[in-house]
């Protein structure tokens, strides 16, 4: 396998542009909505509202200004797929479709995907929806065509200030230690890797840096596989069973002790 | 200075701008400077936008008081211990700038007479055939004159004063008679020149003098307090100091700040003197052409500064020359020459320059003997620009009109640009889809509602599909004044054709319409040289000029070899031998082959360089302007950290990181010559080429027609009185007085609000480009109005509510977005609300909306007729 390759999505320099989500749109040819959400949203300036089968990248617009203004923060954060170590996505998919490629990124075969849907329930970020142009599921590639032909993928390509950095893992890692070191020298001492280490889900090949809780931008804190429930859910179905089998006992000698008592 | 210069700043100021949304890419350059090396971003706005997000300190202002904001950041370095102790500052000032040079007795500042200058009149320059220059009023310039100076010295001037439409001290003395003289037995026109060379002007060294220029503007701004600041900008006290303590932190030898402006500074009744402003602070700290410093105009559109260097400006011909007016004294070419030269510094060789130009223009037929064609050449009556243009249309003035990459159905005061559309015979509009101005005879507002009936539209619309800039090989022109060719990628679809063959075919058909005719006012068309056909056989089929063809005629080439380019303007001469059509950009194709706009080499990574293998900047591939003054006056660079540009005694010449914009081997120590013309009359030390006296002007003695300083005056509308002067707005604005343009009165009680229009990121000015693009109508489907949650809960209105939107001209509608990004401000005490809306809606396209513009006013800056759309007044009520 090549090297792991990813990307590093900081939001201290992001400038909204949405550049990444056109982008993405034009060189996977995904068309624009068309339906409800062709309204104005009214939530700051994000009027696309979510990652879904036809938006891969989508810019969260957070806004967080006190009352009397001497204090403000107006945050922009692209979001993607996380392209996980462990994904649950690949996990669920039951006829393969979803398949882990040679740059360690996970890609949905279009031509194999039945549309069941197990993928979306099944990731921790709400990253895949249907298409309703194939009808399958989609998500970021992280242009995988692009990539085979030794191209960087179009979001970061286009991204102006460098919010979106593509490049081996391990190599996006180091530069954002480097920014996480700057910020903090800077006085921003919330600055934080969000899915940089093996931690979480087994690291994950798009992680972001964050000056605020995971939940502030949409992300969960502690995201897990859909396998993790396996465990404990099996146990349930075992405790489960013994206790019906018990109340079946039990009512069973009740209706006996009933039937015998209307005897 | 331009975009990627600012990655070596150690500041920016952003104001009149809002960079990362309009300018992104551009943006990259203050972006990388703050995270590589730290440097502090400002940003300072009516609305906290996207840039604001970036940046270190934000500072709110009301809209249109930027002059109090800017006066007070020249107060405050004026009074600091720093800038009057610090000697690069007072080296600088008195070296490069004409803060020593004594102003006329006669002059009386906006200190002596409440808010106006010294010979303040009536206006009565409208030409009979052409009454819409617009001016309310007119000063008589003659007083803000360098004493001494017993005639205008004939610098470079304004626009309004170079089309004739406001009066400057013409000619009639002794020297411009003899001049006159010279000028007649020309070529060459050396004695011409040198009969115009005038009395040096005076100077106090010390800076003592009470009549200096450092005297008069300290005297000038000494109002301009930081509570006077809060009191007109709303912008609070304490935030003001850290902005101006950061920019004066970070100015001196070793760092620079750089300031970046767009429209939000240009859009207003005094736009150009806010920029004076800008640039007054940036030369009293040193923050001129040196790395990292300056101002930058981020340009609205790919090549807006190649369309004013081959201008598509009415006043000017190519490389800022004067378009011949019927109101000057431009009658001939001596006439022309005598009152456009200037005889010392770089301008000096203007007839070399326009002698070229005539040369392209006629060819062959421009002989000695028929004054190169001068006489062919049109000649203006006075204010051609957009809105005394509409004026005049409604008025039934203008026949027809071409419309080509503009919406104007959608445009300052839309309706009243749809009625003078109405009044046309015919109109040509030639763009990518059927935008609002195509179809403002079937589908406009006032057509659906029955007010106008398309039966009643005599005018007859054709509309030419464009093909689009990938579709054919050409220049664009940024910023940078860098020219970068691109290539055709694909053929155009259909008929699509681009401009410029438009343009040439326009020109051939006009050519054989006149070829029979023998009146002397068509000898012009006769005489147009008009020959660009392509050497490529499927261009010729489509009847697409050939681009490199109108290249060389742009740079120009011997007049008696046509195969041999001119290899720069110094090659130029004025006695017909050479033909050039913008002496500005001769050299960028020095050779046939050598095509320098599209030379692609980068800088090595690390290596501190200018990029001068990219592209070509005008002129002669300089990248800095006025560059001169990062090394100090005896030619040594400031500091290491700041070099750029020094004397090398060794070599006897100008070296450094760039082409040096000065004279390649004028040692600092030269003096000047007395009563010499041309570059000959500037010292070692007098790195502004272009100016007459070889120094940045900190006070601006001629060329504006509002005044030599900036003064803060109120937008035409406002909800405040001028808490600075009683002089409430510009006294010689640009007002048209027609029906459907009435104005607020100061304070309205019925428009209580400030509101400023802009754009967004996600679509591009009237949206004629974006509007249509699927994946651009969804990021921002819909017209908002933005207003803060103070202003909405006085309205009773909520996110998202129907909101109508009222100015004197026009009433809209669009969905409230409720933000604290927006913030009322305490302006003399009084609460002011601002709202902020996009301009990029209309009724065609795949997101529509009503059309903001039909609120704004014809009103306009005096010195460049541009519109005041970023302040003005109106209410906001829940639909």
């Amino acid at each position: 396998m090549a090297e792991a390759m990813g990307f590093f999505t900081d939001p201290t320099v992001c400038i909204g542009c949405k550049a990444c989500e056109v982008a993405c749109k034009q060189w996977n040819q995904l068309p624009a909505l068309d339906d409800a959400r062709k309204t104005l949203s009214g939530d700051s300036y994000d009027n696309t509202r979510k990652l879904d089968g036809t938006h891969w990248r989508h810019v969260k617009f957070i806004e967080q200004i006190d009352e009397d203004r001497r204090d403000g923060r107006w945050t922009m954060l692209s979001d993607v797929c996380k392209h996980c170590v462990q994904a649950g996505c690949l996990e669920v998919c039951p006829t393969n479709a979803i398949i882990r490629t040679e740059f360690d990124t996970v890609v949905i075969q279009s031509d194999t995907c039945n549309g069941c849907k197990a993928c979306i329930a099944a990731c921790p970020f709400g990253v895949i929806d249907i298409n309703p142009v194939s009808n399958t599921a989609q998500k970021c590639t992280l242009c995988y065509d692009r990539l085979q032909a030794g191209m960087e993928p179009a979001c970061s390509q286009a991204c102006p200030t460098d919010s979106i950095v593509f490049g081996p893992v391990r190599e996006l890692k180091e530069r954002a230690a480097r920014r996480v070191d700057q910020l903090h020298a800077a006085g921003e001492k919330r600055a934080v890797l969000y899915g940089a280490d093996e931690k979480m889900l087994g690291g994950l090949n798009a992680f972001f840096l964050l000056v605020d809780r995971p939940e502030v931008y949409g992300l969960p804190p502690d995201p897990k596989m859909p396998s993790r429930h396996l465990v404990p859910g099996t146990l349930f179905t075992m405790l489960g069973a013994l206790i019906v089998g018990l109340v079946s006992i039990f009512n069973f000698r009740d209706r006996r002790a009933d039937e015998a008592g209307r005897d | 200075m331009y975009p990627r210069a600012m990655e070596d700043s150690d500041c920016v100021l952003v104001m009149g701008s809002n960079m990362a949304e309009n300018h992104p890419v551009a943006f990259r350059w203050p972006m990388k400077a703050k995270v590589e090396h730290g440097a502090k971003l400002i940003h300072v706005d009516p609305r906290f936008t996207r840039t604001s997000a970036m940046a270190d300190i934000y500072a709110p202002l009301r809209a249109g008081s930027d002059i109090a904001f800017l006066g007070g950041l020249v107060n405050f370095v004026l009074n600091s211990e720093r800038w009057n102790q610090d000697p690069f500052f007072r080296t600088f000032v008195s070296t490069y700038t004409n803060a020593s040079t004594i102003i006329s007795s006669e002059f009386r500042d906006t200190e002596d007479l409440d808010g106006v200058f010294s010979g303040l009149m009536a206006y009565t320059g409208d030409a009979e055939e052409w009454p819409f220059n617009g001016f309310i009023g007119e000063y008589k310039s003659s007083s803000w004159k360098y004493a001494g100076s017993d005639t205008h010295s004939r610098g470079r001037i304004a626009d309004t004063q170079r089309s004739g439409e406001q009066a400057n001290d013409g000619p009639g003395d002794e020297r411009t008679k003899r001049a006159l003289k010279n000028a007649a037995s020309g070529p060459p026109y050396d004695r011409m020149v040198q009969a115009l060379v005038g009395a040096p002007e005076l100077r106090d060294e010390t800076l003592a003098n009470p009549r200096s220029v450092l005297q008069i503007v300290r005297r000038h701004f000494s109002r301009y307090t930081p509570e006077m600041v809060e009191q007109v900008t709303g912008c609070p006290r304490d935030l003001f100091l850290r902005v101006a303590q950061t920019i004066l932190d970070n100015s001196g030898a070793e760092r620079t700040t750089s300031i970046a402006y767009a429209v939000a500074w240009t859009q207003h009744t005094y736009g150009v003197q806010i920029i004076g402003c800008a640039a007054l602070l940036q030369l009293l700290l040193g923050n001129v052409g040196r790395p990292g410093a300056g101002i930058v105009a981020l340009r609205g559109h790919a090549s807006i500064q190649g369309s004013t260097d081959i201008p598509t400006l009415y006043h000017s011909i190519h490389g800022y020359m004067a378009h011949p007016s019927a109101l000057k004294p431009h009658a001939s070419l001596a006439e022309w020459l005598v009152e456009e030269t200037q005889p010392t510094g770089y301008w000096a060789n203007t007839p070399k320059f326009m002698v070229s130009y005539l040369k392209s223009m006629y060819g062959a037929a421009a002989t000695r003997d028929n004054n190169f064609g001068y006489d062919w050449h049109p000649k203006i009556i006075g204010d051609h620009s957009h809105m005394p243009m509409f004026v005049a249309m409604n008025e039934g003035r203008v026949k027809g009109m071409f419309c080509i990459g503009q919406n104007p159905a959608t445009s300052l005061n839309a309706k009243l640009e749809r009625s003078g559309l109405r009044k046309l015979e015919w109109l040509v509009v030639k763009d990518n889809w059927l935008h609002e101005t195509s179809m403002f005879w079937k589908t406009a507002p006032e057509v659906r509602s029955g007010e106008v009936a398309t039966a009643d539209i005599a005018t007859e619309v054709f509309f030419f599909p464009s093909s689009q800039v990938a579709e054919y090989d050409g220049s664009f022109t940024n910023t940078q004044r860098m020219l970068q060719w691109h290539y055709k990628a694909a053929n155009a679809p259909g008929d699509c054709r681009s401009d410029m063959y438009f343009t040439y075919e326009l020109g051939k058909r006009l050519k054989k319409l006149y070829a029979n005719s023998t009146l002397a006012r068509d000898e012009g068309f006769k005489h147009m040289v008009w020959d660009y056909e392509s050497d490529d056989a499927r261009d010729r089929q489509m009847g697409e000029p050939g681009s490199e063809k109108i290249l060389k005629e742009i740079n120009g080439f011997y007049s008696d070899n046509p195969g041999r380019h001119l290899a720069g303007a110094e090659d130029l001469s004025d006695d017909g031998s050479t033909s050039c059509a913008s002496w500005i950009y001769c050299g960028v194709f020095p050779s046939p082959g050598e095509n320098r706009s599209a030379n692609r080499v980068a800088d090595k990574p690390g290596v501190r360089g200018a990029q001068l293998g990219w592209g070509f900047a005008w002129p002669s591939n300089r990248r800095i302007l006025y560059n001169r003054v990062s090394a100090d006056p005896q030619g040594r660079p400031w500091s290491e950290r700041k070099k750029y540009i020094w004397w090398d005694e060794a070599q006897r010449k100008w070296v450094g990181l760039d082409v040096p914009d000065f004279p390649e081997t004028k040692p600092p120590t030269q003096q000047p010559v007395p009563g010499a013309t041309g570059m000959d009359a500037h010292s070692g030390t007098d790195a502004f080429i272009l100016k007459a006296d070889g120094v940045g002007w900190l006070y601006v003695p001629e060329g504006l027609v509002d005044g030599p300083l900036p003064t803060h005056y109120e937008p035409a509308e406002s909800p405040v009185r001028n808490p600075l002067y009683r002089q409430q707005s510009s006294p010689v604005l640009k007002y048209w007085n027609v029906a459907g343009n009435p104005l607020a009165d100061v304070a309205d009680p019925k428009y209580p609000h400030v509101i400023t229009t802009y754009r967004l990121t996600e679509h591009y000015l009237s949206g004629a480009m974006s509007r249509w693009n699927p994946w651009l109508a969804e990021l921002q489907p819909e017209l908002f109005v933005e207003l803060s949650p103070e202003l909405a809960r006085e309205k009773g209105i909520a996110n998202l509510d129907r909101v109508r939107i009222t100015s004197p001209r026009a009433s809209v509608h669009a969905k409230a977005l409720v933000t604290r990004r927006m913030q009322p401000l305490k302006i003399a005490g009084q609460m002011v609300h601002q709202v902020g809306m996009p301009f990029h809606w209309g009724w065609e396209g795949l997101t529509t909306g009503d059309v903001v513009n039909e609120m704004s006013a014809l009103i306009g800056d005096p010195n460049v007729s541009m519109h005041e759309g970023k302040a003005f007044v109106c209410n906001v009520q829940k639909a």
